[in-house]
């Protein structure tokens, strides 16, 4: 079991109050694609992901960030027990989606990075670190159910 | 839990107008990435210091792996070796952006120091690659769009693999 500080929890809960989640969502998962063009190959019924720009403006893309981003704060609001609160996501993911659970780690990168580019300093070293220990667990959890 | 990236090579998406010809194989920037990262790493001269030391306590809070090869340094915050180390990679960083294209000759000297006597796991330099670019992302805001993300990510990836090239 995950053992979170005060600190911890306090930094992740901090961090996930400041997102807009309809502007954050959007931009790291469009971030991703842009930045490790291969998760592209998951994307094929989302229309022009042809460049960058098209990427940025592509509405379908903007819809399904903000879907992943609700979905990583399910783990914050169970933060004592994600790894059974995503073993269905972790099933889909795996055996419907098919995604390659090494690219949880690229957006969960991303997204820190989209998270550093709006909080600025304010993005301590500790908060990062909190953020990514948090990560970790989801990415995990994410990964579990994978045979 | 550490953030490991597969180090794969990545086909580009970009025009290919000119690409830096290095022998290993990264032969992935554009004429305007290379400017780009060019132009960001410029302006990280003068704080060097700052910046390099950011770097490297994101690097040693977020994966505390880290600290264990620098048991010889100060490594608190504001310490002056976390400054002047942290001052030293971000130079070498700025320098070796001023002509991408020479990376090879460029970062030889580097390239036996860290093979020879510091024999740092390479998988660290991913972490350290992605603390250069929250800190990046911190103190540009929305100037460090995707675009500059993903130019400098395949720059500092090409740095790392440079750099571990001599280890065997």
């Amino acid at each position: 079991m995950v053992v979170w500080t005060d600190e911890e929890r306090a930094a992740i809960s901090d961090i996930f109050s400041k997102l807009d989640y309809d502007d954050v969502g959007p931009k790291c998962l469009s971030r991703c694609l842009i930045v490790y063009p291969w998760t592209q190959r998951y994307f094929g019924a989302f229309g022009n992901l042809y460049n960058a720009e098209a990427i940025m403006n592509n509405p379908l893309i903007a819809k399904h960030g903000t879907t992943v981003l609700r979905g990583l704060e399910r783990a914050l609001k169970n933060m004592d027990d994600i790894k059974n609160t995503y073993a269905e996501l972790s099933i889909l993911h795996s055996e419907k989606l098919r995604v390659d659970p090494d690219n949880f780690k690229l957006l969960s990168d991303c997204l820190t990075i989209v998270i550093a580019a709006k909080m600025g300093t304010a993005f301590t070293p500790e908060y990062q670190a909190s953020f990514q220990k948090f990560l970790s667990v989801v990415v995990s959890a994410l990964g579990r159910q994978y045979h | 839990m550490q953030a490991n990236h597969t180090c794969a090579v990545r086909p580009s998406r970009h025009s290919t107008s000119t690409h830096s010809t290095s022998a290993t194989g990264y032969n992935m920037l554009t004429d305007h990435e290379k400017e780009l990262i060019a132009k960001i790493w410029d302006k990280m001269i003068p704080v060097a210091s700052d910046i390099g030391a950011e770097c490297l306590l994101r690097m040693m809070t977020t994966f505390p792996g880290t600290k264990t090869y620098f048991a010889h340094l100060d490594i608190r915050p504001r310490s002056p070796h976390l400054r002047s180390h942290g001052k030293k990679i971000v130079l070498a960083i700025a320098e070796c952006s001023k002509d991408i294209s020479s990376m090879m000759v460029t970062l030889a000297p580097l390239q036996t120091l860290h093979a020879y006597k510091l024999r740092i796991d390479p998988c660290n330099f991913k972490l350290l690659c992605h603390c250069i670019l929250v800190t990046l992302a911190a103190h540009m805001g929305d100037e460090f769009d995707p675009v500059a993300h993903a130019a400098m990510d395949k720059y500092l990836s090409a740095f790392a693999a440079v750099l571990a090239e001599k280890y065997r």
